[in-house]
């Protein structure tokens, strides 16, 4: 489908040389003057991505107290304080994404087909990514607090004698991520189930399989590529929690997660190298999570059926 | 054996009548639908009680109801101000995102170079890494030029996602024009310029209006990069919001409230618009999907 000789390279008329001349041959390898259309784009992400991520591995080698370039690193590992908070993360992170994505999968799987109102189940859904992190920190302050409607219906139904304590806590933050990162992962699920060709299953159940195995033996399998893209990238929103673990969590003690850390360190400390190492940390840790979760995805079956992610 | 699937998974798909009775596994679901919808109405509706109540204590609704925390928390945060800083913000990351990204993805979908897969990755790992991860180094940087703590930090800043997210957008909806339509143009005599004007942007205008609005939405409630790079007079109305929540006990809880009612109803009217031209799985992620709405 590309087309290669879009510009016929223009080659001097006034040269009859036998060589082609090097614009000639440059757009036979594809180069020409189009690509030019390609430079503002590759400049913007160079100056703007990749040259600050750049001078943040720089600077995070050069410790504003002397010492040796790992100086930061040392730091952040030796102290207890700013070394928990990768636990801290990770304890809120996985749990949340595990979670999201393994409730999406039964629902998504329920609603693969069409029915009436999907458009506007998937409506409902997308309002809670649309509205933010900030919002439904506010939000679940007031009705999961104390003096909230849940606490309030539960103890009206005679279920519980005190309010629970739901926010300002772990669960809090973990409501929160569940909150913002379930839609995410059942719109992300529900496409992938919609790409599988339904015809594969009538095929099994043609053959035999109740419910269970045709799941097992023929949704599952096509389906776990897309679940592990899922889960990478409700993983990586969750493990950036920032807003929510501040508002509703109890960012001095059990939620201070690692982002926490990154933003103390540059606009409370001014301490940008330091800072900078720890966003270098966090990005460290993300891509070791996901590359191990795509290494696993990548001993399944990629093919054109769908379900791919 | 408590799971008892009794029609064949058929049913849904061709749409024939579902049977009131629904097996357990089907109440499981739609129960935590509906505990789900719960959560959402309340985490929504309580902010929404809140900002018109009197006073609220121990009982299930305020006392009295008013308006006065609207009017108050539009003096008190500036809102005029803050909700012209996030317009600016929104149309200038908007405009920039799509004179930069359209031309990319131009390339991207029709060419073939050595080194295309570079270019992509580079476009995609915006899109991929949280914004925090890159936001303090970015931060960092735009600080050291000047460049930070006012509006042309938070829309520099803010384009980092958006021009990937326009290009990612933009390639599948380019690569699906027929290219037979430019050859044809080019023959009868037009240059990349005219090709571009005359013939690919009437194409391009519906996928161009989607990665708009899809931009505008995220521009909008984008909180951590905006956050980062944003001075006392370019806070955006999220970071305004998580401002005056983080300053907890100085303002009454209710003018908070109603200015994340604004908040939302400026997200919803987008959202609303949003809805018109995308499908609300292309708010999440480009995912390619059967068209059976």
């Amino acid at each position: 489908m590309t087309v290669r000789t879009e510009t016929p390279p223009q080659a001097p008329r006034q040269a009859p040389r036998n060589a082609p001349s090097l614009r000639h041959r440059l757009a036979e390898r594809g180069i020409d003057s189009q690509l030019l259309l390609l430079v503002p784009a590759m400049v913007f992400v160079i100056g703007l991505f990749i040259y600050p991520f750049l001078y943040g591995l720089g600077l995070s080698f050069q410790p504003t107290n002397g010492g040796g370039p790992l100086t930061e690193y040392k730091r952040f590992f030796e102290d207890t304080f700013q070394r928990d908070t990768i636990w801290k993360t990770l304890r809120l992170a996985i749990p949340a994404a595990l979670f999201n994505v393994l409730a999406a999968v039964p629902i998504a799987y329920r609603m693969r087909g069409r029915f009436r109102g999907k458009r506007l189940i998937t409506t409902l859904l997308v309002i809670p990514i649309t509205l933010g992190t900030v919002l439904t920190a506010e939000g679940l302050l007031n009705f999961l607090g104390p003096a909230g409607w849940f606490n309030r219906v539960l103890i009206s139904a005679g279920i519980l004698d005190e309010p629970l304590r739901l926010v300002n806590n772990y669960w809090g933050v973990f409501f929160s991520l569940v909150i913002t990162g379930f839609p995410f992962a059942f719109l992300l699920i529900l496409s992938y189930l919609s790409g599988i060709d339904p015809s594969l299953e009538r095929a099994a159940a043609t053959l035999g399989a109740d419910w269970r195995a045709r799941f097992r033996r023929i949704t599952l399998p096509l389906l776990a590529p897309g679940l592990a893209t899922t889960f990478c990238l409700t993983f990586v929103l969750a493990f950036s929690v920032f807003p929510s673990a501040i508002l509703v969590g109890n960012p001095t003690g059990e939620t201070r997660v690692i982002s926490i850390a990154a933003y103390q360190a540059a606009y409370e400390q001014y301490d940008y190298p330091f800072a900078s190492a720890i966003a270098m940390i966090m990005g460290a840790i993300e891509i070791v999570i996901i590359g191990v979760v795509l290494l696993w995805r990548s001993q399944f079956y990629v093919g054109s059926t769908g379900g791919k992610g | 054996m408590s799971i008892l699937q009794a029609p064949a998974p058929t049913t849904s798909e061709t749409g024939t009548p579902r049977r009131i009775v629904a097996s357990p596994a089907a109440w499981a679901v739609w129960g935590s639908v509906v505990l789900f919808m719960i959560f959402l109405v309340g985490i929504v509706g309580s902010v929404l009680v809140n900002s018109f109540g009197t006073r609220w204590f121990g009982t299930w609704l305020p006392q009295g109801w008013t308006t006065q925390w609207y009017s108050q928390a539009w003096t008190e945060f500036d809102l005029l101000h803050v909700i012209i800083v996030t317009l600016q913000v929104a149309v200038a990351v908007v405009v920039l995102s799509v004179l930069v990204g359209v031309p990319a993805s131009y390339v991207l979908a029709r060419r073939d170079f050595p080194g295309k897969k570079i270019a992509y990755l580079a476009f995609l790992l915006p899109i991929m890494m949280p914004p925090i991860t890159y936001g303090i180094p970015l931060a960092t940087v735009l600080y050291k030029f000047n460049l930070a703590g006012n509006l042309s930090g938070v829309i520099l800043a803010n384009l980092v996602p958006c021009v990937p997210f326009v290009i990612l957008t933009m390639t599948p909806f380019i690569e699906q024009i027929d290219p037979a339509i430019e050859r044809a143009a080019r023959m009868s005599g037009a240059r990349t310029m005219a090709v571009f004007t005359r013939i690919l942007a009437p194409l391009l205008v519906p996928g161009i209006l989607a990665s708009c609005i899809l931009v505008l939405v995220r521009t909008v409630g984008m909180f951590e990069l905006t956050f980062l790079t944003a001075g006392p007079d370019s806070n955006t109305l999220v970071v305004a919001l998580f401002n005056s929540m983080n300053a907890a006990g100085i303002r009454a809880q209710q003018s908070v409230d109603s200015m994340a009612v604004i908040y939302v109803s400026v997200m919803m009217v987008l959202l609303v618009v949003a809805l018109r031209f995308v499908n609300p799985t292309q708010l999440v992620a480009q995912v390619k999907e059967d068209q059976d709405s």
